[in-house]
């Protein structure tokens, strides 16, 4: 099995917090783009058959940027020529991301038409003052209208995205979002803290103390109350910062976590085949430009055992699942100062053991990374 | 021997003693203008990278005038105070000196003491206004400076440029005019001064000399008067660039050479020391001959406990080319296995540091600097103990007082800066003893005060209140008694010896609670909480607490975000490697000198 994600480097406006690739000239070259990324997927095509098994794609992801600024006929060009280069199961995930305000009936319509199942939409939050400074280009009042909408068009399958730690945010109007995103009967959501990336205005404003966002104590708080909600309304935690129905995960982001190969196509996509991770150029032009001359538009790094050991907890660790330690020795055999680190977290009760199988507990999914480099070897 | 020719250059750093005397190396043909890398004379990278001699330097000349032929020796001296018997050594070796001076700055405090101590041994001042091409150079008022200080004639200060050249022909006009030739008897027995030593991995030492009387003959079996021991001379010469070493047959009164004789160890050869001749000795040594003693004091660890021995090697390598150092092994509960080292100074500590890091690939851990303290037990009050680790100092009770190092401090200002560097003397305990005015605007201020407190930030401090428009230098002026307390420091209640710190008891209180700040701020926050307290004796003066580490995990890890995280806590577990485990507290390295930190 295996994964293809498609990077739509566009958007309308630029988010204040967002340090993704992508561009918001989109209009002058997109034609090129998408011409550029169909070129990619034929020629990346020998990327997965890594040990001639051809791996059959399972899930089919478009994330970005913004997706669901693409017309139908452009997702179509590009799931054909996906469909008559790959080997694909029967009924696929395949995902777009959206944003409320480009989610119109013929929109959402149109995207059903051509093989959309799941939808991930980028509500980040319901109060309108977070919106604004944010820089998004739809109103809390399209978030509400936009998912109603998609839900009566037959989408069951739907995630958002909230973001917490936000200026401002008291607990109380946090669990108040928790709330409002349980009443609107998602089968998913992603929850992430927000972040303070390098070159992104907000961390300008941090820095020059414009803004103040929430301190660890608040930013835990808060994490916690996200977990213990959904969970009593049966939206189980399977990741750091994704939330499910019973079997309505994330099959493609699963992917990244559990070794399932991907091949990424566009600028900045990312692909894994077991062996080896690549990362195109992460700049519009040059991609496409790259393309056409077919000369190098992506880099790569072959993983070494210790690589493949590292990233396996990381990723294990991130998961409700966790890491399966026999696995994990198969990769390489620990050292003993291994087994100690992991004697000393399961003593402060930040991690748990069963049978082979370790995983994380609330206290220990709030260190995840600092748990995870100790781990390291 | 009249027509030889020794001097030496006296200046301050950046004042462009290297730049000249490489023009000088390049008119005398001493050194082509394709072998000219800048700064011929500075051969260590670091010397080269700091703008500072470290290390003596002589080099000879050859250059012809009015028809005659003349040996120039140019011995070249180290820049700073922490090397001023080196100075002085080099000084006693020759019959004049460059004074240079840059006309766009005026004279300092390291170029006043030096320049006194070439007075001191009856050397020819030739006064030389450097930078003339500067914009900023201020020929007039730098001159009537020289003019006040050494009492010569406008016309004896030569206008020059390293730059541009201007001048280096009179500078050697002067040098063969107005530096008398060497004065000695060729049939005297020899007698010949040491004044630097170097390590050459194939050679062993080469000591540099200057004969005063008598001639040193290859072959010679000669004695060092100080340590008595004899070597042949299996190599004698004269000094070169590229290469460095031209053997002759013999050297004689008047002219400076080196002799390499086999002898592995730089201990055994001590800057001053006399060399005569093992059958016919001269009765008596060069007088000014001193052991050089440390002035500093710090330990040395390996980063990794498992480098000891290789830390071991390596200082021993280094002592070879680098007498003036000097360590024996101490243990730490904090830091396990190190060395105490000694140093003449600050500058000598950090150049010792960064040459382990740089030749020997060695991080190391040096743990905070202090000076040799005596302490006085009342069961014997003049049975005196000499203290070079705060761990070590005895028990309070037991002891009847305690004496610290005291030095006169010189520093030279614009005036508009005295009030700030007085404060700031005054707040390092500093007692003033004079204030002059050169000029108008340039005022000499001497205090005295503990060599601890140049020790803890005074340099940085200093450059801060001044803009960096005054120059430091200081000699030792014995020990005083002083009110001082062990001050120790205590992470998660457990105390680590290697941040205590002896402190005037006045000014405990403020230290305590700037350090535990300092180290709330280097030390990362861990799984628990951890406090941060001082301590003098049992009482405690200052806390601050390390909160626990709450929250550490990112928020998106997704297909492209994987090898980039990975190799971000990869890079976090590196860096985890380099700090110290204090019980269940792990502390950076950097953490270890928090104290000469404070006030960043």
């Amino acid at each position: 099995m295996a994964g293809i994600y498609i990077h739509i480097p566009f958007c309308k406006k630029k988010c204040t917090y967002c340090d993704f690739h992508f561009s918001t000239t989109y209009h002058v070259y997109r034609t090129k783009m998408i011409a550029a990324i169909c070129s990619e997927i034929i020629l990346r095509k020998p990327y997965l058959n890594v040990d001639s098994s051809n791996p059959t794609i399972e899930t089919i992801y478009f994330g970005g940027g913004t997706p669901s600024l693409l017309n139908k006929k452009e997702i179509l060009t590009i799931l054909n020529l996906i469909k008559e280069n790959f080997e694909i199961i029967p009924n696929p995930e395949i995902t777009l991301e959206a944003n409320p305000d480009d989610l119109s009936i013929e929109k959402l319509k149109d995207f059903k038409a051509v093989g959309i199942n799941r939808l991930s939409i980028g509500l980040q939050s319901f109060r309108e003052e977070d919106l604004k400074w944010m820089n998004r280009a739809h109103t809390a009042e399209e978030s509400f209208n936009c998912i109603q909408l998609a839900q009566q068009i037959g989408y069951d399958n739907i995630s958002i995205d909230l973001i917490y730690g936000l200026p401002n945010l008291s607990l109380a109007e946090w669990e108040q979002t928790v709330q409002t995103a349980i009443d609107l009967n998602v089968q998913h959501i992603s929850a992430y803290c927000l972040t303070v990336e390098g070159k992104t205005a907000l961390k300008k404003w941090v820095d020059q103390s414009k803004i103040s966002v929430a301190n660890e104590e608040q930013q835990s708080e808060q994490f916690e109350l996200l977990i213990e909600k959904l969970e009593k309304a049966q939206i189980f935690q399977y990741e750091i910062s994704n939330f499910s129905k019973i079997n309505l995960e994330s099959k493609h982001n699963s992917s990244y976590w559990k070794g399932t190969y991907y091949l990424g196509v566009g600028p900045s996509a990312h692909s894994y085949n077991g062996n080896t991770r690549s990362w195109n150029i992460a700049n519009n032009i040059n991609y496409i430009k790259a393309i056409q001359n077919q000369s190098v538009w992506f880099e790569t790094e072959t993983l070494s055992a210790k690589d493949k050991f590292n990233e396996y907890l990381l990723t294990g660790l991130r998961m409700k699942i966790g890491v399966d330690l026999s696995k994990l020795f198969k990769i390489i055999q620990a050292p003993k100062s291994f087994s100690e680190k992991l004697n000393e977290f399961i003593n402060t009760a930040w991690i748990v053991q069963k049978k082979e199988q370790i995983t994380l507990t609330k206290e220990g999914k709030l260190r995840a990374d600092y748990i995870a480099s100790e781990l390291f070897l | 021997m009249k027509n030889i020719r020794n001097f030496c250059i006296i200046a301050h750093i950046d004042h462009g003693k290297s730049t000249l005397a490489d023009r000088l190396l390049q008119t005398t043909g001493t050194i082509s203008d394709r072998e000219m890398q800048n700064q011929a004379l500075d051969d260590m990278d670091l010397e080269r990278e700091r703008g500072i001699t470290i290390k003596s330097h002589a080099i000879q000349m050859n250059y012809k005038h009015e028809g005659q032929d003349y040996i120039l020796n140019l011995i070249d001296t180290p820049g700073h105070v922490d090397f001023s018997y080196e100075v002085s050594r080099s000084i006693a070796a020759c019959e004049g000196a460059l004074l240079i001076v840059d006309a766009s700055q005026g004279i300092e405090a390291q170029t006043i003491s030096n320049l006194y101590l070439a007075i001191e041994h009856d050397l020819e001042i030739i006064p030389i206004l450097n930078k003339m091409d500067l914009p900023g150079a201020m020929p007039e008022e730098v001159s009537d400076q020289i003019i006040d200080l050494i009492g010569c004639k406008m016309e004896d200060i030569i206008p020059a440029s390293g730059k541009t050249g201007l001048g280096v022909d009179k500078i050697l006009e002067a040098v063969i005019n107005r530096i008398p030739a060497p004065k000695g008897d060729e049939n005297a027995p020899l007698q010949a001064m040491i004044f630097d030593s170097v390590f050459n991995p194939f050679r062993g030492i080469i000591a540099y000399f200057r004969v005063r009387n008598g001639v040193l003959r290859k072959g010679d079996r000669v004695k060092f008067f100080n340590t008595g021991r004899d070597y042949n001379a299996d190599e004698i010469g004269i000094l070169k660039i590229n290469p460095s070493l031209h053997p002759r047959n013999e050297i004689k009164a008047g002219d400076v050479g080196y002799i390499i004789s086999g002898i592995k160890q730089a201990n055994e050869v001590k800057v001053g020391d006399t060399i005569t001749l093992l059958e016919n000795p001269c009765l008596e040594s060069i007088k000014g001959f001193e052991d050089v003693k440390p002035m500093v004091f710090a330990g040395i660890y390996p980063v990794d406990t498992e480098d000891y021995e290789e830390l071991r090697y390596s200082m021993e390598k280094l002592q070879l080319n680098d007498s003036s150092l000097v360590f024996e092994p101490e243990s730490s509960a904090a830091l396990g296995f190190g060395f105490r080292c000694g140093f003449l100074g600050m500058l000598h500590m950090e150049i010792i540091q960064e040459r382990l890091e740089r030749e020997f690939n060695m991080t190391v851990i040096t743990t905070v600097p202090n000076v040799s303290y005596y302490a006085y037990m009342k069961k014997n009050v003049n049975d005196r103990l000499i203290v070079n680790n705060p761990s070590e100092l005895p028990d309070p009770s037991g002891m009847d007082r305690i004496e610290e190092p005291y030095i006169k401090a010189q520093v030279i200002t614009k005036s508009e800066y005295v009030g700030a560097i007085m404060t700031l003397c005054i707040e390092k305990r500093g007692e003033l003893r004079n204030q002059v005015y050169l000029t108008q605007d340039r005022v000499e201020l001497t205090f005295e005060m503990p060599l601890a407190e140049i020790v803890f930030d005074f340099y940085d401090r200093l450059k801060s209140v001044s803009r960096g428009y005054a120059s430091f230098d200081y000699h030792p002026v014995g020990y005083k008694e002083s009110d001082l307390v062990k001050m120790d420091l205590l992470l998660n209640a457990e105390q680590v010896d290697a941040l205590s710190a002896l402190v005037h008891r006045s000014n405990a209180f403020n230290l305590g609670k700037k350090l535990c700040l300092k180290l709330k701020e280097l030390i990362p926050r861990q799984q628990f909480e951890i406090p941060v307290q001082a301590a003098i004796g049992a009482k405690i003066i200052a806390r601050e607490t390390i909160k626990a580490l709450r929250k550490d995990v990112t928020a998106k890890c997704y297909g492209g975000d994987i090898s980039r995280k990975r190799k971000l806590l990869e890079k976090q577990k590196e860096g985890k490697k380099r700090m110290r485990q204090v019980g269940r507290v792990e502390i950076p390295q950097d953490a270890f000198m928090a104290i000469l930190k404070l006030n960043d």
